[in-house]
Order: structure tokens, then sequence, then C-alpha cells
């Protein structure tokens, strides 16, 4: 007889990552947690301590997002598993691959409303793509494993695991499944051929045609595919806010990003174009503005994994349900080049017409401006955003050439996520520099874990574009609410960043002069440390263009003259 | 438009959550939703009636499969099926209605499973226009309580879903 020894539910929690080869985990540990903590305590895997579980789900996140693989963190019951909630949200709308686990009270005290106990399986029901909680410990590592398979797959979502104290304290033999039958979910990769056949007709067809790439392209590593399509076809490519990156918008088929605070270029192309091949996108509210007035010519091509995105809000001709990648390859096989001289001079115009500009005088210190010199002294840097008018102005501002370089809250629009994140994104890109372009309301969200990145050694660089306001807001407020200024003022109620950063071990910079920011962000970067700097920038600048809400997009207001 | 969806799931904890919040979070109505379990036990089948157009039922239909505990849907309306309901109705009957109570009961091939001193319980199975003109009929005599199921159905012959 094979004997088998048996080990607790922690410990064989460790084996299961170790399985899965994490690396690292983000968390805080608590009272239904204390066995998990205790066994990561001899384990290889890095566990970084965080201040707020919403960081150490921000954290996985970033961490995924840069690397590519799963991110995993962990909180115990309770208040600790419902802090997890905003991070996770985050994570499902922008298809993160991420699994959270939670500590839970006792099997038997379950429902009881037990100290710390909180349903949080039920409460991310619909934050997640899966989530389990494991009632016997001979079903950890089965789900373990599916856990970590149905996050990453398909299209990418966060799993939460809810393992109560009492499983992880009980014994089991150990053994890690090598299959698992999930007749519920196949995601489709390959690409429909008779619709791919259709598509290559449609875009040989087409003469406006454009593609509007999104976040798909770029956890499907499409990038080059991507590239070739429109090298090929000669078709501009816009991309969305989760899709930057996917396309260098250094190319000249670039037309930068599309939708509310898109370029304008972007935006007419979209409008006139009659033909979308749209990649890994949603059609989200953002980019389409007025849905009737949306691309009114255009046949639509939409590629994406995810069968329930197809004609969701706009109607698609040709859908092709597969894998981003493996569809534009069979595409690019089927397609050979045409010139399409006409359409690329007009938007060479519009280009050339409507660029993004600000005031460049240096009289006041512009955000765009700080923005433009990031570019310029860290082309390769990471970059992540806060949310609001700080992550528009980076979106539209700092040119990003390669894929998983730029790290935003697209869907869910988390304030605070660009900190964490960026802390995340470091920790699995150690060789990259970091930056995460904020708010200074934003980043009192989430500033807190200016300590994890102290103590862990992550220097991070932090570029607050301080304007004393609740930015986005204020603008709204100026354009649509008679400047009726209510409740976005925080001038005077934020502290001194710089003072903020010293006291937690951090670099602090102030710059106030346009002539400061160069020399201010080189000493950041170059620090080793984990650094704020705090640009007192111009307090009423607006991020433009815009699309004002409900207005069709190439109905943008920008500056006047 | 009714539409009559058949969705063969995992017969695990939560899985009914999972399947009634998708509704009401997108905004989908449901008329009637009946769970049970299959041949398999491992697998259950909901017998879903919702409303709404074809592009209703096309974001209901793949918001469903999206769903990881879900094996299969399938919309039935536009199949060959049978389709039944339960009906349990309590009704006031005085000693002196018993009798055109039953003879009711009789035409629509219904069962009288309880009587007491002052009521009685009928039990009906059939579509949903049987079961809905039974319960009118009925209503003269004064209706106590009344239980429906919901929706079930099955395909018709070899074919199956």
């Amino acid at each position: 007889m094979k004997m088998v020894s048996k080990i607790s539910g922690a410990e064989a929690f460790i084996e299961c990552l170790c399985k899965e080869n994490v690396e690292v985990v983000f968390g805080i540990p608590g009272g239904s947690l204390l066995p998990i903590h205790d066994a990561l305590y001899d384990s290889s895997i890095k566990h970084i301590l965080v201040r707020h579980e919403q960081c150490a789900a921000h954290m996985a996140d970033g961490y995924a997002r840069a690397t590519g693989r799963t991110g995993v963190c962990l909180a115990t019951s309770g208040p600790g598993a419902t802090n997890l909630v905003t991070g996770i949200a985050n994570a499902y709308m922008d298809s993160v691959p991420m699994v959270a686990f939670t500590g839970q009270v006792p099997t038997g005290m379950i429902g009881n409303d037990a100290f710390q106990e909180a349903d949080i399986t039920g409460i991310t029901l619909p934050i997640t793509k899966i989530n389990y909680l494991i009632k016997d410990v001979n079903n950890l590592p089965k789900t373990i494993r599916e856990a970590f398979h149905i996050a990453s797959t398909g299209r990418p979502g966060p799993v939460l695991v809810d393992i109560p104290k009492d499983v992880q304290i009980m014994e089991s033999e150990f053994e890690y499944p090598k299959t698992f039958n999930l007749r519920g979910y196949k995601p489709t990769i390959e690409g429909h051929p008779l619709q791919i056949k259709r598509a290559i007709k449609a875009i040989t067809d087409a003469e406006r045609p454009i593609i509007y790439a999104g976040g798909g392209v770029i956890i499907s590593n499409a990038s080059e595919e991507l590239r070739a399509l429109a090298e090929l076809t000669l078709a501009p490519v816009t991309t969305t806010l989760m899709g930057k990156g996917a396309f260098p918008e250094s190319h000249p088929l670039s037309l930068g990003m599309v939708g509310m605070h898109g370029t304008k270029y972007a935006n007419y192309a979209m409008t006139e174009t009659d033909l979308i091949v749209a990649v890994g996108v949603r059609f989200d509210d953002r980019v389409t503005g007025k849905l009737n007035a949306f691309a009114p010519n255009a046949k639509v091509i939409h590629i994406d994994i995810d069968p329930a995105e197809i004609s969701k809000s706009v109607s698609v001709g040709i859908p092709i349900v597969g894998d981003a990648k493996r569809v534009l390859k069979e595409l690019i096989k089927g397609l050979g080049k045409k010139p399409r001289t006409e359409w690329l001079k007009k938007i060479e115009k519009w280009k050339k017409e409507f660029p993004l500009r600000y005031d460049r005088s240096g009289k006041t210190l512009k955000p765009q401006f700080i923005i433009e010199q990031i570019n310029e002294l860290c082309p390769d840097a990471i970059i992540t955003t806060e949310v609001g008018q700080c992550q528009m102005w980076a979106a539209q501002y700092f040119k990003s050439t390669k894929p998983r370089s730029f790290i935003s809250s697209g869907g869910l629009g988390t304030m605070g996520y660009g900190f964490p994140a960026a802390i995340g994104a470091k920790v699995g890109c150690p060789d990259k520099t970091v930056i995460d372009i904020a708010g200074d309301g934003s980043f009192q969200m989430t500033c807190q874990e200016l300590a994890t990145a102290v103590l862990n050694d992550i220097p991070v660089t932090v570029a607050i574009l301080n304007n004393g306001f609740l930015g986005m807001v204020r603008q709204w407020q100026e354009l649509f609410y008679d400047k009726r200024y209510s409740a976005t003022y925080l001038g005077t109620t934020s502290p001194d960043f710089t003072k903020l950063a010293e006291a937690y071990g951090a670099l602090g910079i102030e710059v106030r002069k346009p002539s400061e920011v160069k020399s201010a962000i080189e000493e950041a970067v170059t620090s080793d440390k984990p650094a704020v700097i705090d640009f007192k920038i111009d307090p009423e600048e607006n991020v433009l263009p815009m699309v004002p809400a409900g207005a069709a997009i190439n109905e943008m207001i920008d500056y006047e003259g | 438009m009714k539409h009559t969806l058949s969705v063969l799931v995992e017969n695990k904890p939560g899985v009914l959550a999972r399947v009634s919040g998708l509704f009401s979070r997108r905004g989908f109505n449901i008329d009637s939703l009946a769970v049970g379990v299959t041949e398999n036990p491992e697998i259950s089948r909901m017998t879903i009636v919702v409303e709404g157009d074809d592009r209703v039922l096309e974001q209901v239909t793949k918001q469903l499969n999206k769903l990881i505990d879900t094996i299969k849907v399938s919309d039935l309306t536009a199949e060959e099926s049978v389709e039944r309901e339960l009906m349990m109705i309590k009704v006031a009957a005085e000693p002196k209605m018993r009798s055109e109570i039953m003879q009711i009961a009789d035409i629509f091939r219904a069962r009288i499973i309880d009587v007491s001193p002052k009521t009685m319980i009928i039990e009906a199975t059939g579509d949903e226009e049987k079961i809905n003109a039974m319960e009118a009929l009925l209503k003269q005599f004064g209706v106590k309580e009344l239980a429906r199921t919901g929706k079930i159905a099955l395909t018709r012959g070899l074919k199956s879903v």
C-alpha cells in the first residue's frame, strides 16, 4: 500500500500556489487567515504586506496587467474580504486575470453572523467570473486549479476562493489534479472560417477602413498581428484607453485614442469610415458617444473572445468569436495590400488641422507639458494612472509604443487605482521604470501604500498633477453647471505631499515652474526610492477635446481659436 | 414576446442565485422560473420564461451561456415542445358548493386533493392557458390560497436539449 502523508489545508494552499507558479501574493493577515499566513512564513512565495486590502487587489491587478500572469491577493474574512470588493470589480470590468483568496469563519459558524463574517461569495457574485466557498479540504486542490484556469483563460477575469479557517487546518492527502472537467466552460479560440472569409472580403472591398483596437489585443498578445494587419491593409488604427500600447502611437497609421477625450482625427475617422475592424473592444459608451450617430456609414467586423460582447450595443455585421491573435493571423493570410491613398490623405489633413493642443507659452505649469516631459525622459516606462483629468492627459500625451506599458482603470474608473497598480507592476517588472500619473484627489485615496512601497523597497514614482480640485468633476461643473464648484475644491485641505512622502520615508519633490519639471522627473526615477513629485499645475486647465455627454463623437468641444 | 428557455446547469449551491442575479442585474424580466434535478443528479434543469424582443433574448442567452455553471441554453419557443405548469388552489367550499367545484375540476382533468368542512384543494396541471382558465372559473367560489410552480418544458420526440 502506498503511504501518502497528510498535510493541512493551509499547506495544501501553498502547494497549489507553487504548482501555479505564483511568486508573489499581496495581502493582509487576519484571524481567519492565521493558518495560511503561518504556512506562508516558511514558503518560497513572497508575501507583500499592504496597508488596505483594496490595494492588495489593485496590486495583484497591476502585476497581472504588466506581466500577463495571474495576480493573487489575500484578505481575511469580513472587512478584509469586503475591502477587496472595489479591486475585484475593477479587475472584472477590465478583464484582468486575478485570483482573490479570502479567509472565512469556520464552516460550523457560517450563516451565524459570526465575528468578522461576511458572505463574500454572495457579495462578489456579479463581479467575479466564478467564485467558490471551499467546505471540504479534499476539494481545495481541485478548486484552486479551476480558479486559476478560469481566471486566466477565455476572457480573463477575477475569481474568488473563500476558505474557512477550519478547512485551512483540516488535513488531507494532497494531490494536484492534472485534469478537470468544466463542461460549461469552453472558450472559443479559433474564429469561424466562414466569418473570417466574409471579413476578408469586407476588408478588401472597403475604401475607408479603420481598425479599432482595445484591451483584448493586449490580453491576447496580438500586437504584432495587429500591426501586420494595419500595414498590410493601410488602415489607420485607433485604440481605446485599454488598448493603449496595442499599436505604437508613434506609427504613421496611429490615430491615438478614440472617444470622449480622444483625438479629433480619430473621432472624425470613426464617423466617416465605411468599415470598422473592431478587435478586443466592447463599444463602451465613452467610445461611441451618441449611439445612433456612431459610425453611421460603417459595416462592422467585431473580433472578440466573449460572444456576449457581440452586438451588445452596436449591431455587428460580421462577428468573429475567437482569440484575437489567432483570428488576426487568419485574416492576414487572406489579405493583400490595397492602396487607400484618398482615405489616408484625408486623415493626414485632419491630423495637421486638428492636432492635440494646449497653451505651450510656459506662463503656467501645464499638465500636458509634464506628461510630454515624462514621455521624453522615460519613453519605455510603464505608466499607470489614477482616474479623472490626470488619466485623460496621460492617455492623450503619453505616446505608448508597447503593450502592457499603459495601465489604467478603464471600465470601473477607480480613483486610487494607479498607485497600488504601479507597485504591483514594479513587483512584476522590477527592471522597468514605473510612473503613476496621479491627481491630488485620487492619490489621497490610496496614498497609505507609500508604507508598502518603502517597506518592501519598491521604487515607483508618483507624479501628482496637483490642481487642488477633483478636476474632472470640476471641469464638468465649469462646462455644464455654471461653474458651481460644489464639493470639488480640495486645495487647502490636502496635505503637503512632499512632507507626506518624507514622513513615510519616501522622496518628496515639489515643482512649481516648467523649468523644474525635467530635473524633478530625473531625480525621482533615478533615486531608487519610492518618490512623489507634487506638480502644482494650472488649477483650471481642462481636458480637451471633449465630447459632451449624449453628443456624437464628431461634435467635440475644444479650445477656442 | 414570451420565450421559454431550457437551461441545463451544474447542480451546485449558488447556481440559482447566479442565474436569478444575472436577470435582475442586466434588467431582464423573468415571468417564471422552475428548477429541478435531471436524470443526472449532477445536472439541474431550469425552465425560465422571459419576456423580450430578439435582441433581449440574444443577450439573455449569451449572458446565461457565459456563466461557468451553465452547460446549455435552448430557446424552446421555436421548437416543438410540451409545456406544463402545476397549480394547487384552495377554494372556499361549503358542502352545497362541492359538487359544482368537482364538476369544474373534472372538466379540466384536475384532482381534488384535500377537503375540509369549508374548503377544497384542487391540483391541476396543464399549459399556462388551461391553468389560467381554471383559476378564473374557480374565482367565483373565493380563492383562499394559490400556488403555481412556473412552467417546465421538454422538446417533443427524440430530440433533446
